[in-house]
């Protein structure tokens, strides 16, 4: 697979280390209220699409940037590559 | 019709036209007592076992397409016990026993070939944790051998012992373990099921599952409704997809693996070898092709096909082992989809859901587990209590904090 | 022998003439030969035995699709099973031997198994060979598994090399026959990075094999000019002899080049590389596979396909027989007929299935039309034919055409369905072809070679437009439209005996009929029944056949009854060229740590740690083996002073004005209130709330941290690391960067470490215990000026140091040190005595780090801070990870002092059974204490830290073997911790 990376073009997958749902982000609050239930459901269920999926991906092999990258389980189909980092800001996480 | 070297004799000398098919074409009741989702061979394990152990024939095993089309299809047929925690060695070992009186019970040859798995061992670590794994084995009452380097010499001397970049230093045997020939499985449980008044409907797609107020009734399917008092999901590979129908998310993300046989060659391997410092093993089929796959390729997929690295990187880790393979030819690869679970062990549970029941979570493991997966959910569903070799294998492990994580890599799927 | 068969004509040369042995038989051919087309010009019609039946099998075809050419190739370790005769070029000196056969190819003993056919018939063997049980591994599966496979291995190490390569291109086009001859030059002439490959040796495809012409001369001829002129281009690249195999994800395709087969020696290149071409286009233009028709003993040497008849007349100048008769469905099996006639071969009979006219003239031919073989006689070899009337026909050659199936595998590769064409009798591909693949030609299932030409082109064109070039306007070159017509007949229904589909596997008409009778219906279920298209060839000639059979016996069509697709690779690839250079010691790279020369040249013993090579321990002479290196290593450094590179341990530079606080979210102690200049052991969990990781983090100043990790983790830390800093905590103001390579570290620990480090050490820095206590760190310079690192922290127990220098003084730093210790008989000390040390202290490392071990297991609940978030800490607060009777990391000694302890066994309370419900833990580590004078260990068992001086029976059924052995402290020496703050 080749992955199209927002700063360094077109990487073969072979660089990079797969993480998995880009829902990891999503880390709950640790005081929050139901945090182990938050924090099981975070560590432990997943959506697992046939179909689209946002899915971390990391350089280890460049510039060491976690991306979040839109598959296609079904087709292998890459339709978009973020910088995680923008991502996460996006969603809300600061420090 | 019961199957033997006269019966082949006798249907030989009048040209083969007697043979009956091998189970029948049934169109589907609109209702069971269970109906079970997948005519793979956990499926249909399942519903050989509620019929002949638990004497419940009112059943329906579901495939979307022909049955034996699940990953019992596409596996690399190593059957073994050789797992080290209390949560899963007495179920393997359990199913090591029914492999080994399989063939008598269900008259039908699955080749199964006892010729011996083999861990290779490449550092101290990896020698006493597989000490570790070889006692538990022996305390769960099945077998292990722990072979130093001077017996690996005498009997493999073909393994790369001199030029390796990591020596071989010895490998914990389980002589027990060895291969199945794959397909025939799936066939001999279909037809004992079939005999025995199961229906196996082919080329009928779950495509929705009734849930009334909590409780599950039944399942739509591209041949119409079918009514059904208890429902089990069996589609490991698919479970994300079947589960999501109730609703359902879960503890599991579906990967690739690739697996891969050789042109046939005279026989080179005797038993299942596997390489310690890589992702490589093998075996040799009875037609003679070594059958060999190693990691999975690492992401979300539900296409049954993989990419290039890992088919370079099992090929390397062949090589690194055995150098003496690199003039035989690959001939076939193809991948199967596995559901990966998140302590790299399975679930055989009821759901939150009444009246559906949950199989899956095999990683790359299930085709070794097939005979017990089917006896413990067969008695699941006949019983609605564990089986007593699969107590742990609960969906809501995670919740309480019992994890079942043989390899120590935690929750994250693709490094089980 | 001569060569009996050897006509006018052809491509071949015949000023260089080849020898060759065929079964130790000397024979000659010519360059351009290959080996099937010179052991057909010297008259060897047997040539193979089949897997099943061991049937005497020639050549059916002359391309890679053969499912009975095949031959052990050369000798020794360069012996090469299951080798295709139809694609073997010829060299000189070339050594084939038959396979599979027990005696000779002429009298092979294992053909009893052809007269006990009947009851060997389709998947026999799972009805039979059950009893009595013990009986299939000792009897029945031996001698099954001996007589299956085909050739041999040498069961030598392969002693080729192979290489690996990336190669990138606009379009990829896949086969150099006529269109794709016609799509390069369209591409190549518009610019675009072009990159044509074909797995013959000499391209032109059908065009070599074939008598028509292309813009007025042979087809030969004009590819020859065709490939001079895309040589020309720089923006081409031509690769002959290269297979594409496999197509992949975004526009991969995998190739294997052969570069030294044809050669009588690789004389030190590389047999073959495999490349990976990265394309952003492909045209797929692997033309089409002619499909035999099945009838009675249609197997028999002499029996071949049509079109390789014509390829060996036309292109090789050999004919297969002397008296050939063509058997055909098709119009295409007639110019087989017209072509032998032209050139003089004695075509005796033309049998046409179907009820219409002659398609052209044969002189000397006799035609009969609807009409079919339906058996044959000749058992090494084809002597007459018997049509369905009960005529027989002499012939030592049939040529037989079933029509033709357009090469559609690698449109199949990323799960692509073809689809059926009536027009064809054929699959052509489907929709769902790879991204970015088109297909033109006989593969698209334009079936003539003027479509061909034509289809290349445009379809090129399209490619390439669609990536901004401008097409040229040349036109695409001229060439008629042959006639095609075929009228489907997949096998002889009269037939009595048993018609063959899958030759290599001996899968007949019968077979496939007893499997549908026996439910096996679907074609993967036939497949795996019979083991149809499961042989070397995959099924390229049976696939398609076999499944029109199944059609006629469930009375659906075709595409009702299934479609066959194709996974890679397309021929089979040697796993030599797979795994390339990583074999030997090149499977990984080496590392090697700063000081490996010095401690090479000090007797250092090595040892792999991941890919590090570190020295396990420095023997000294008159050692009698590595324990006494080892205890001597251990003794001498709680009595003086050693020293260990540790430059393996993952190094973080963490800086930043966020630092402390990232710290504190990625471990699970805090570290914001760590002074400036202060050392603190750190505990890392991962999410799940199970330890991970551990080590020490420096604050070096307010917002430079220094950690380090565990040898075996340090990528690992730092990659989780990288995804809290990037993912979880985008904002912070943090960074980290990998300093492993970048510095080199050493341990320096015993009683005198102070006093040697004083000496190397630049005076302007005090290190006295009281300026420098325990859990001290920071900068310094050493040897009069170089910078340097300085921690005091200990894994030994001992008073101790850490010491990093830039790497590249990593060495000479080694032997500073060294030398700077010889007044107090310093000692190097490699792995082994570290790890005892560390386990005579009850130091965690990786056996006790397993990941499946929780801080109150090891004993450091306590340090999972109660006040603050951080990775792992929510998860590992479920309640079955703190049960009472959760397991604690303890230590171990035998109650009989002389006993060595095993780690691995499992301990059982004393008047338990040993069996896994009584199961208390397991020994994780065991080192012999020179220090105590015996084995010690560490191990896990449940409520270890309430049983202080219990006795359980450690017990290891693997080595027969069981101990009592007392639970004691983990801190086997200096518990008080008064060594490491003196």
């Amino acid at each position: 697979m080749i992955i199209n990376h927002p700063h360094l073009g077109p990487r073969d997958a072979a660089e990079f280390i797969y993480l998995g749902d880009a829902s990891l982000i999503d880390r709950p609050d640790w005081q929050d209220e139901n945090a182990t239930e938050k924090f099981y459901e975070y560590g432990y269920l997943r959506n697992n699409p046939a179909g689209e999926h946002q899915e971390l991906w990391y350089h280890e092999q460049g510039d060491r940037s976690w991306l979040v990258v839109t598959r296609n389980t079904l087709t292998h189909e890459i339709t978009k590559v973020e910088m995680a980092r923008d991502v996460a800001r996006a969603r809300g996480r600061s420090k | 019709m019961r199957y033997s070297a006269f019966k082949i004799f006798t249907q030989g000398l009048t040209g083969n036209k007697g043979w009956k098919p091998v189970w029948r074409e049934p169109d589907p009741k609109p209702e069971y007592d269970i109906v079970i989702i997948g005519g793979g061979g956990h499926g249909l394990s399942t519903a050989y076992y509620l019929a002949k152990e638990y004497g419940l024939t009112n059943v329906a095993v579901l495939e979307k397409g022909w049955l034996g089309s699940g990953n019992i299809g596409r596996n690399t047929t190593i059957i073994r016990s050789n797992y080290m925690l209390p949560g899963n060695e007495p179920f393997y070992e359990f199913s090591m026993k029914l492999w080994e009186n399989l063939e008598q019970d269900f008259n039908y040859n699955a080749m199964i070939s006892q010729r011996s798995i083999l861990n290779l061992v490449h550092s101290d670590a990896q020698r006493d944790a597989f000490i570790r794994r070889g006692n538990a084995m022996f305390l769960a009452g099945a077998d292990a051998e722990y072979a130093d380097e001077a017996q690996l010499r005498r009997e493999l001397p073909f393994l790369d012992f001199d030029n390796a970049r990591f020596p071989i230093k010895g490998g914990l045997y389980q002589r027990r373990g060895g291969t199945v020939r794959h397909d025939a499985v799936a066939w001999g449980y279909a037809r004992g099921a079939d005999s025995r008044g199961v229906d196996i409907i082919q080329n009928c797609e779950v495509t929705g599952i009734d849930i009334e107020n909590g409780v599950c009734r039944g399942v739509q399917t591209s041949r119409g409704p079918i009514r059904a008092k208890k429902v089990a999901m069996c589609v490991a590979g698919s479970s994300g997809r079947v589960a999501a129908m109730a609703g359902m998310r879960l503890p599991i993300e579906s990967h690739v693996l690739q697996a891969f046989v050789s042109e046939g060659l005279k026989p080179v391997l005797p038993g299942v070898i596997t390489f310690g410092a890589g992702h490589f093993y093998v075996s040799q089929s009875d037609k003679g092709g070594l059958v060999f796959g190693g990691d999975i390729d690492g992401y979300n997929t539900y296409a049954q096909r993989g990419n290039l690295p890992v088919v370079e990187d099992v090929a390397e880790g062949g090589m690194a082992i055995m150098p003496m393979i690199g003039r035989a030819r690959l001939l076939r690869s193809w991948g199967g989809i596995m559901d990966m679970s998140m302590d790299g062990s399975p679930f055989i549970d009821k759901t939150h859901i009444g009246g559906l029941y949950f199989n899956g979570g095999w990683c790359y493991g299930g085709f070794k587990a097939t005979p017990a997966s089917g006896y413990c959910y067969a008695h699941l569903l006949a019983r609605d209590t564990p089986h007593p070799v699969a107590t742990e294998m609960r969906l809501d492990r995670f919740k309480r904090g019992h994890i079942i994580d043989e390899k120590g890599q935690g929750n994250q799927p693709n490094l089980h | 022998m001569t060569q009996v068969n050897r006509i006018d004509g052809g491509q071949v040369d015949r000023s260089k003439e080849v020898k060759f042995t065929f079964n130790g038989k000397h024979m000659r051919g010519f360059a351009g030969d290959t080996l099937a087309s010179a052991l057909l010009a010297n008259g060897q019609r047997l040539v193979g035995r089949s897997f099943k039946y061991h049937r005497p099998r020639g050549i059916l075809t002359s391309g890679s699709e053969e499912p009975n050419a095949l031959v052990q190739l050369r000798s020794g370790a360069h012996q090469e099973p299951n080798t295709r005769a139809t694609v073997t070029e010829l060299f000189d000196g070339l050594k084939a031997t038959s396979q599979n056969h027990r005696g000779s190819l002429e009298y092979d003993l294992m053909a009893v198994t052809d007269l006990m056919s009947r009851f060997l018939g389709a998947g026999f063997y799972y009805k039979t060979f059950m009893w009595p049980k013990a009986f299939w591994e000792k009897l029945y599966e031996p001698v099954i598994r001996k007589s299956a496979g085909l050739g041999s291995l040498s069961m030598k190490d392969d002693p080729d090399s192979y290489d690996k390569g990336f190669i990138h291109c606009d379009l990829l086009v896949i086969g150099a026959g006529p269109s794709g001859l016609s799509a390069a030059l369209a591409a190549g002439r518009s610019g675009a990075r072009v990159i044509l490959a074909d797995e013959d040796f000499t391209p032109g495809g059908r065009l070599n094999a074939e008598t028509l012409e292309v813009d007025g001369m042979s087809g030969a001829d004009w590819a020859a000019q065709a490939i001079a002129e895309l040589a020309a281009m720089d923006n081409v690249r031509i690769m002959t002899r290269t297979t594409i195999y496999g197509a992949y994800d975004h526009g991969i395709y995998g190739a294997l080049e052969r570069c030294t087969d044809h050669l009588a020696s690789a004389d030190g290149k590389p047999r073959q590389v495999l490349w990976r071409i990265y394309s952003k286009r492909a045209v797929l233009a692997a033309g089409s596979t002619e499909r035999p028709i099945a009838f009675g003993n249609n197997d028999r040497p002499g029996i071949m396909l049509a079109g390789a008849v014509r390829t060996y007349v036309n292109r090789f100048g050999v004919t297969p027989g002397q008296e050939v008769a063509v058997f055909t469905n098709n119009d295409d099996g007639w110019r087989t007929a017209s072509d032998l006639a032209g050139k003089g071969v004695n075509v005796t009979t033309i049998i046409d299935t179907r009820d219409a006219p002659a398609v052209c003239d044969v002189p000397g031919a006799r035609h009969i039309r609807n009409a079919a073989v339906m058996d044959t006689v000749g058992r090494k070899g084809l002597k007459s034919v018997t049509l369905t009337s009960g005529q027989v026909i002499p012939a030592d050659c049939l040529a037989v055409s079933g029509g033709w199936n357009p090469n559609v595998h690698l449109t199949c590769h990323q799960r692509g369905r073809p689809e059926w064409r009536d027009d064809l009798s054929a699959f052509v591909p489907g929709a769902d072809l790879p991204a970015g693949m088109a297909v033109a030609g006989a593969a698209n299932g334009s079936m003539t070679l003027a479509a061909a030409l034509a289809e290349g082109r445009s379809v090129a064109n399209e490619q390439i437009k669609d990536l901004g070039f401008t097409a040229s306007r040349k036109a695409a070159p001229k060439a008629e439209d042959e006639p095609r017509d075929c009228a489907p007949m997949w096998h002889v229904g009269e037939s009595k005996n048993r018609a063959w589909v899958d030759q290599q596997n001996d899968v007949t008409v019968k077979d496939i009929k007893q499997s549908y009778r026996e439910g096996f219906r679907s074609v993967e279920h036939l497949k795996r029944y019979t083991t149809l298209g499961m042989a070397t060839d995959q099924g390229k000639t049976a696939n398609i056949p076999a499944l029109a059979i199944m059609a006629e016996c469930t009375g659906k069509s075709i595409p009702e009854t299934g479609t066959t697709i194709f996974r890679p690779p397309y021929t089979p690839i040697p796993l030599g060229a797979l795994g390339g250079r990583a074999r030997g010691k090149d499977f990984r790279p080496y590392r090697l740590t700063p000081s490996h020369d010095w401690a090479e040249k000090n007797g250092a013993t090595f040892v792999e740690v991941g890919n590090w090579l570190r020295a396990q321990w420095f023997a000294r002479p008159g050692e009698q083996g590595w324990r006494d290196s080892v205890d001597r290593e251990a003794l001498m450094t709680r009595k003086s002073v050693g020293i260990c590179d540790v430059t393996t341990l993952g190094k973080i530079d963490i800086q930043g004005k966020d630092a402390a606080e990232f710290l504190n979210v990625v471990y699970a102690n805090a570290f914001g209130k760590l002074p400036v200049g202060k050392v603190r052991y750190g505990l890392m969990l991962r999410e799940d709330g199970i330890c991970y990781d551990d080590g020490t983090t420096a604050r070096m100043s307010e917002n430079h941290f220094v950690m380090t990790t565990t040898t075996a983790n340090a990528v690992l830390v730092f990659r989780r690391m990288e995804f809290v800093r990037q993912c979880l905590c985008p904002d912070m103001d943090v960074h980290l960067i990998s300093t492993t390579d970048g510095w080199a570290q050493f341990a320096v620990a015993g009683p005198n470490a102070r006093n040697l480090l004083r000496k190397v050490v630049d005076e302007a820095h005090d290190i006295s215990n009281e300026a420098f206590p325990f859990m001290a760190c920071g900068e310094v310079t050493v040897c009069g000026g170089t910078p340097a690192r300085l921690f005091r922290i200990s894994f030994s127990g001992e008073l101790a140091y850490e010491i990093a220098v830039p790497a590249r003084f990593g060495n000479s730093m080694m032997g500073v040190l060294m030398q700077a210790g010889e007044e107090f008989d310093a000692v190097p000390y490699g792995t082994e005595a570290l790890g005892v040390m560390r386990i005579e202290k009850g130091h965690a490392a990786g056996n006790e780090l397993n990941g499946q071990t929780t801080a109150l297991n090891l004993g450091l609940g306590g340090m999972v801070s109660a006040k603050k978030d951080c990775i792992g800490k929510t998860l590992s607060q479920r309640p079955e990870m703190n049960r009472d009777d959760a397991i604690r990391l303890v230590g171990f000694r035998p109650v009989d002092r002389s006993l060595k302890l095993i780690a691995g066994s499992h301990f059982i309370n004393k008047d338990d059974e040993a069996k896994m419900a009584n199961d208390q833990g397991w020994m994780t580590s065991v080192a012999y204490s020179p220090s105590l004078g015996h084995s010690i260990g560490l191990g896990f068992i449940k409520s270890g830290h309430e049983r202080m001086g219990e006795i359980v029976r450690a017990v290891s059924p693997i080595h027969d073997t069981e101990m009592d052995v007392e639970i004691v402290s983990a801190h086997f020496i200096d518990p008080e911790g008064e060594r490491l703050r003196a």
